[in-house]
């Protein structure tokens, strides 16, 4: 997340002499949650802590926040924890992994989340692994969760992170060819000008629009 | 082409473009190249409501070698450019292209990486169709008007004549980015 | 970004730019590795362009005989990059981009995405009751179009054509409903975050009374033509078989896990948009095959019928509730109304913000303008869609646009499954396994 927002209107260079400009709007993330975390997350913690000795260790931070349980974990640790959590904790179910690309938070710029759905007990959780751009190796869940395959190739293909232990990771949503990520936000929307009786408009990605 | 290239321009020729294009437009067969939403409003189409049948058209051929209208219906994408073209090509002459929905005909809401920006970048079209999705009786309306286009299609010197007054037309024509106002 | 040598698309510098040569894949390696197999064993490419594919779904086949010894999916011919391009929009115009991807269940889509949105902002408990009400009653109306549709084309694939012209004729009835209530039949941007984004129109809950009783009477069509029908039967019973270990390890829900006779729906185990309130029959089957998934869904339309009935007699009593949230700084502003050119903004709502209240104008426009700023987070709101659990991924960083939307959409998850069903089996199989799934390629790609 952004610390510092700097700018009310998105594209620069357009000749707003507003100065909203030179606006600075600043925000603090949370840090982790204290305990008691409130419904189920304290019992899911506290089976956790017990199934898993190390977890103070591969846990970096919890988040509680808007009725919903986040683990930040230390990619070493993702295969041990989500082992632990299928088999002890009864997460049956994964629903796939998404990819968030923070450009500013340095050393942390690819998040891998999973959602992981527990049927039995009726519970949602949340797994969370930062990795820098300049190494973006995760460990593949697909020994964990079959149906990760195929969302693991889709982050692959959209974001760059590369799922170590994935049988056959490729390009799924993009041609086999083709270069670069496209839902990171280093690269450009690609879109066109439409041009019409001499007026221009830009595409999305270069109108002067709020942030 | 076949003998009607080969008649001089007059009754008879004018005859037999009548013919061939009251036959051509009578039973012109889709190719099924329905790709998303539009699909499904191509598909009402031939359904029971808005009845494509009674053109004869509710065949929607699935080899593109029976098919001689292609009515790309939705969004192409990048990966899929070389396919439409390819099927586009396996189409046997003559044939016509309606790009059905405002992706079709110019890339839509979709201004980005991944949408080619109309088809028209792949194949020639001749009916563009906006909507997001047009509903069936717009896309009926386009083949009817497709039908007409059909009719008065010419053949053999005539056609050749009405080439050189549309390719004359383009030439002289004022380019989009010089035409000024309002939008006038 | 990243750099890697591409043996399938190596490329040399010329003059002009790079060139590149594209060998398709690892075709290359495929066919030497097969030409040295001792059976006789066929590649055979069922394109993106396809009849029966339901959409551009690429299959790639190994046949030994009439066998299919593997079946690989190639995705992505229809991808749109939406999630891309609602980071360049904001809040509310992204449920009109959202809506166009699995475009059978639009207001699934829409509705995944403003919940999520709406637990962002912290008022999922201040949308009105009526608004719930419409919404579920859309969502339902959708959910038998979209049944209709799977129906229709599934039984075409398998050849039986009248089903096909039967399920149209019944979509075509709720695609009325929702043109008479939201203005469009497909992709409609109805629900927006907040609530609706108009309210019903005079005489709907008698036309949703009459339709639903219609409807009834119709549905009885379709299961008389296929319901116990032996052909229909033969090609249906014991084919694309997934039990519930598979299915739970491939993420795969929605009718396809609940044909493996477990009751997994979201509407039941975690409620949302006042699902609590309805009563109503989690349908299963115990068959794991496409028999038991076609039954599912034919049953589902009885159900939904039930909810839309329980959702018009609530109607009756909320006349003239308010259909989007009481925050003004949130709420959409306008309400539409057909005018002499289309239908825009009413007259009534151009009346108060022109010449009686300053503070609507100016919530209009910023509104209109710079959109409603969503508080910093991160949530996933689910619903169940007619495919599955459609999962909407919302990461805010505090402004007026998406900072990261992703759709954990049901039908991608569960075509990984085709492998599973489908190995083992005839080709003609694959084409009613595929149908069964019930796969939008609108949604696996996005």
């Amino acid at each position: 997340m952004a610390e510092n927002q700097q700018g009310m209107f998105g594209a620069a260079g357009t000749g707003d002499t507003s100065g909203y400009g030179g606006l600075v709007r600043s925000t603090a993330s949370a840090g982790s949650a204290q305990r008691p975390f409130g419904g189920y997350f304290d019992q899911v913690a506290d089976d956790l802590e017990r199934a898993y000795p190390d977890f103070a260790d591969a846990i970096e931070r919890v988040v509680v926040d808007r009725g919903e349980l986040t683990l930040h974990i230390k990619r070493e640790r993702l295969v041990e924890v989500a082992l632990i959590l299928r088999d002890k904790l009864k997460f049956e179910m994964s629903m796939g992994v998404s990819g968030v690309h923070y450009p500013d938070d340095k050393d942390r710029e690819l998040h891998a989340v999973y959602h992981l759905l527990s049927v039995t007990n009726n519970q949602r959780i949340r797994l969370e692994v930062s990795v820098p751009d300049t190494d973006p190796h995760i460990p593949s869940l697909v020994e964990v969760w079959a149906g990760s395959n195929w969302n693991e190739r889709e982050t692959y293909d959209m974001f760059g992170i590369i799922f170590d232990g994935h049988p056959g990771l490729t390009r799924i949503l993009m041609p086999d060819d083709w270069q670069g990520h496209p839902q990171r936000k280093d690269y450009a929307l690609g879109g066109i000008g439409v041009e019409y009786k001499g007026a221009v408009t830009p595409p999305p990605s270069d109108r002067r629009s709020y942030k | 082409m076949g003998l009607e290239e080969k008649l001089p321009s007059g009754i008879v020729l004018t005859s037999v473009e009548k013919l061939a294009g009251y036959m051509r437009k009578n039973s012109l067969w889709p190719a099924t190249f329905g790709l998303a939403c539009c699909a499904i409003e191509m598909m009402a189409a031939g359904a029971g409501r808005y009845d494509l049948a009674r053109f004869g058209m509710e065949v929607f051929r699935a080899s593109p070698r029976q098919a001689d209208l292609m009515i790309v219906a939705g969004r192409v994408s990048n990966k899929m450019a070389p396919v439409l073209r390819q099927i586009y090509d396996q189409m046997a002459a003559p044939k016509w292209v309606i790009a059905m929905g405002a992706c079709a005909s110019s890339g839509g809401m979709f201004n980005n990486y991944a949408i080619v920006q109309g088809v028209d970048h792949v194949v020639p079209v001749d009916i563009y169709l906006p909507g997001c999705p047009p509903r069936p009786e717009m896309l009926m309306d386009a083949i009817l008007k497709l039908h007409d286009q059909i009719y008065d299609e010419k053949l053999g010197p005539n056609r050749e004549k009405v080439i050189k007054e549309v390719e004359l037309a383009a030439m002289n024509a004022v380019p989009t980015h010089q035409l000024k106002g309002l939008l006038a | 970004m990243s750099t890697y040598a591409d043996p399938y698309a190596s490329s040399r510098e010329t003059t002009e730019g790079t060139v590149f040569s594209v060998t398709g894949g690892d075709w290359d390696s495929l066919v030497t590795e097969i030409g040295q197999a001792k059976e006789e064993r066929v590649v055979v490419n069922m394109g993106p362009q396809h009849p029966s594919t339901h959409g551009v779904l690429r299959l790639v086949l190994e046949l030994e005989g009439e066998t299919v010894t593997e079946v690989r999916c190639g995705i992505g011919y229809l991808h749109t990059g939406i999630e891309k391009n609602i980071e360049f929009r904001n809040w509310t115009q992204a449920t009109t981009f959202v809506t166009r991807m699995d475009y059978l269940a639009p207001l699934f889509n829409e509705a995944a995405y403003c919940l999520g949105v709406e637990k962002l902002l912290g008022i999922t408990n201040d949308v009105p009751e009526k608004a719930n009400v419409i919404r579920v009653m859309m969502m339902e109306f959708n959910r038998i179009s979209s049944h209709m549709v799977a129906l229709g084309t599934g039984a075409l694939e398998l050849g039986a054509l009248s089903p096909m012209i039967f399920c149209f004729r019944e979509r075509e009835k709720v695609l009325d409903i929702f043109e008479f209530i939201s203005g469009l039949r497909m992709n409609m941007a109805y629900i927006r975050p907040g609530g609706v984004a108009q309210d019903l129109p005079a005489g709907a809950v008698d036309k949703i009374l009459a339709t639903v009783k219609d409807l009834r009477h119709s549905f009885k069509d379709n299961e008389k033509l296929l319901v116990g029908n032996s052909i229909w039967m033969k090609r249906t019973e014991g084919i694309g078989y997934l039990d519930l270990a598979g299915a739970t390890t491939l993420g795969v829900t929605g009718p396809v896990i609940r044909a493996t006779g477990l009751p997994l729906d979201l509407r039941k185990i975690q409620p949302y948009s006042g699902y609590e309130n309805y009563k109503f029959d989690v349908v299963t089957a115990d068959t794991c095959d496409v028999y038991g998934r076609f039954l599912i869904r034919i049953n589902e339309l009885e159900q939904s019928l039930r909810i839309i009935e329980q959702c018009a007699e609530k109607l009756k009593s909320l006349e003239g509730a308010p259909v989007m949230v009481a925050d003004k700084k949130i709420a959409w502003p306008a309400q539409l109304a057909i005018g002499a050119d289309g239908m825009g903004n009413s007259l009534n709502h151009i009346r108060e913000i022109m010449g009686t209240s300053m503070e609507s104008l100016i919530h209009h426009f910023k509104l209109v303008t710079e959109g409603f700023r969503v508080p910093a987070g991160q949530v996933y709101s689910a619903v169940e869609s007619p495919r599955g659990e459609l999962g909407a991924h919302v990461v805010s960083d505090g402004g007026t646009r998406p900072y990261r939307v992703h759709f954990r959409e049901p039908s991608f998850n569960n075509l990984q499954s085709t492998s599973a069903m489908c190995e083992g089996s005839m080709v003609a199989d694959i084409i009613g396994a595929v149908a069964s799934i019930d796969p939008v390629m609108g949604g696996v790609d996005r």
